[in-house]
């Protein structure tokens, strides 16, 4: 490792490209390929995660709203195009009473309406509960307790309207990707390399954001609000920022899946799914970029290659592995480099190396 | 420059007093010092001041009423404060805890970009406060009197007018203390200072004057021979002593 500094970030980046863009696309088959596809869509909200509970301290345990409002957005575009003008979606006149399409549904026929709502509604939304709740300095457990609640009411409200929303069933069986066929293997492999490409995009826009000073703001406000207020900063506002672009990158993510995996469904969004985002981040480490990417990736692979042979047993593993990283490895596995990396760093301070380490495990 | 001024200044939690009715009246440039037995409602003054307790009365920093307003608000009109244990970013540097305190004013733009070199403001707070040295060092990893200064350091980058100190050397080595008391006098010449101290050799070395509150009032105010002269202060807060060093 005898990389400097500033170049290490273009190199992890470069490694990424191409994992991503070449060695994936000529290993995997379609199917695994379009697996990874899907995994990469939760690394996307694990992205939002990192920035706002790592980086952030806002335990977002219903991200699930944010990918399922976005999702949902772009599903009922693609469920308006594949019925065709005029027409409406086949569950619609499978279970709808009536032959009119909602008012709400209308604007969504226009692709351009259905891209801007992917990132408008997520975030508009977010920064309603963030105003609301940052305002009134709700921390902690009661924030995450109320994003689950808010997560799981989206869910219940989506199951109840089956004429609009399609029910428990979502909207499925999605045929076309603005003008391409997803049922050709190579409109797949498209899919695919735009999520990477947003995927790499979003990476080094987070990047960005976490060497920038916001970056050092958002740190300071998590580690101790009262005092960032002091200093005449609005805690609220800090936060809010970390808290709608997470959202936003949820409702992207959600409406890249659609393509991916051709349906949107409550049970896609809910209560469960939004754990099993936050998941990978916590065992990656969430305030590391590359922890939350690829711990999210690794548990979904894991998750789906081991519930395949032991369908029962995974959902007990990966609580297992959840609270084992929570509880010995709060930085995830990501905070296991610090132990590599400090050593030629001690070399420069001699004065100081032992006395961290010693302060923090031997309680006084 | 801006004289802080309190009138009737009380504040009660819960029903029960722990301000009642302060009068107190700081001129810029004053070293301050505030005394007073534990419960006397020294730390209660500077959260009145500084918006975290809600208070009546009337509390004015120069042109501004400060009751009311939200704490953030407050540190913007130029009012700083540091906090029994040490507050600070442990887990970022030096340099960025100051760069942040440096920043309440910056815009979004700024905020969005890397941070290329230290702000001037920054630099010159290393200097004063002697943490130069550190600067690239993780906050944590500082000396209880280091994270002090440090600080002290975070408000002066804030450039506050007024700085309300809670026990700045507590805690600290004698030459610590020391250093620490030459760095008030430092800065204090154009700022005001307000102190709360409970080590009585620190206050007769470095203050300028003194008010001792006792349950919630203003018992004696002036230079240090004046209040340890004054047999109230003897009586309540002193012990019937006159030797004021037995009260620590």
């Amino acid at each position: 490792m005898n990389i400097s500094p500033r170049l290490r970030a273009p190199a992890g980046f470069a490694v990424a490209a191409a994992l991503l863009f070449l060695a994936a696309p000529l290993v995997l088959s379609d199917f695994r390929l379009g697996l990874l596809a899907k995994y990469l869509c939760w690394a996307i909200v694990a992205l939002g995660i990192g920035l706002a509970w790592g980086r952030g301290g806002m335990l977002t345990l219903g991200q699930g709203l944010f990918f399922g409002l976005g999702g949902y957005a772009m599903a009922m575009h693609l469920k308006l195009a594949d019925a065709g003008d005029g027409k409406l979606p086949d569950f619609m006149t499978l279970y709808g009473s009536g032959t009119e399409l909602p008012w709400w549904w209308e604007p969504f026929r226009s692709p351009v309406f259905a891209l801007a709502m992917v990132l408008v509604v997520p975030m508009a939304v977010a920064a309603v509960i963030g105003l609301a709740v940052f305002r009134r300095r709700v921390r902690g457990a009661y924030f995450a307790i109320l994003s689950q609640a808010l997560c799981a009411a989206f869910a219940i409200w989506l199951v109840g309207q089956q004429t609009s929303t399609g029910g428990t069933n979502g909207l499925t069986d999605i045929q076309g990707f603005f003008g391409y066929d997803l049922g050709d293997p190579k409109n797949q492999r498209m899919v695919y390399f735009i999520i990477a490409a947003v995927l790499l995009a979003l990476m080094i826009g987070v990047r960005q954001l976490y060497v920038s000073r916001y970056g050092e703001l958002l740190v300071a406000v998590r580690d101790s609000e009262e005092r960032v207020r002091f200093l005449g900063y609005d805690p609220a506002l800090v936060k809010l920022g970390a808290y709608v672009l997470a959202a936003g990158m949820a409702g992207i993510a959600g409406a890249l899946f659609v393509p991916a995996v051709g349906i949107m469904s409550p049970a896609l969004i809910g209560v469960v799914p939004s754990i099993e985002f936050l998941i990978g981040a916590a065992i990656g480490g969430r305030a590391s970029l590359p922890g939350v990417v690829l711990g999210a990736v690794a548990v979904a692979w894991a998750r789906s290659s081991l519930s395949e042979q032991f369908p029962s047993g995974w959902t007990y593993v990966q609580g297992l592995i959840f609270i084992v990283a929570v509880a010995f490895l709060p930085g995830g596995l990501a905070s296991l480099k610090k132990y590599v990396v400090r050593r030629p760093a001690s070399v420069e301070t001699p004065a100081q190396p032992a006395r961290k380490p010693a302060a923090e495990e031997v309680p006084a | 420059m801006s004289t802080l001024s309190l009138r009737d200044l009380s504040v009660a939690f819960d029903g029960t007093p722990v301000l009642n009715g302060v009068d107190l009246d700081v001129e810029p440039g004053d070293l301050r010092f505030l005394i007073g037995p534990n419960g006397a409602g020294k730390t209660t003054l500077v959260d009145a001041v500084t918006g975290l307790a809600p208070a009546t009365g009337r509390a004015r920093f120069g042109a501004h009423d400060l009751l009311g307003k939200s704490v953030h608000r407050i540190a913007r009109l130029g009012i700083g404060r540091t906090f029994q244990t040490a507050t600070v970013f442990e887990e970022l540097t030096v340099a960025q805890n100051l760069d942040i305190a440096a920043g309440a004013r910056r815009s979004v733009g700024t905020l969005l970009r890397r941070r290329t070199r230290l702000p001037e403001s920054v630099s010159e707070a290393l200097e004063t406060t002697g943490l130069a040295d550190v600067a690239e060092r993780k906050a944590g990893e500082l000396a209880h009197g280091q994270k002090q200064w440090l600080e002290i350091g975070m408000l002066l980058v804030q450039d506050v007018q007024l700085m309300l100190l809670d026990e700045p050397v507590a805690g600290m080595s004698h030459d610590e203390r020391q250093a620490t008391g030459e760095l008030l006098r430092r800065i204090g010449a154009e700022r005001t200072l307000v102190v709360i101290e409970h080590d009585m050799d620190f206050v007769r070395s470095f203050a300028r004057s003194v008010t001792v509150l006792h349950a919630g009032q203003v018992l004696s105010e002036g230079t240090v021979e004046q209040v340890q002269a004054d047999p109230q202060v003897q009586e309540v807060y002193l012990g019937r002593t006159t030797t004021a060093s037995q009260e620590a």
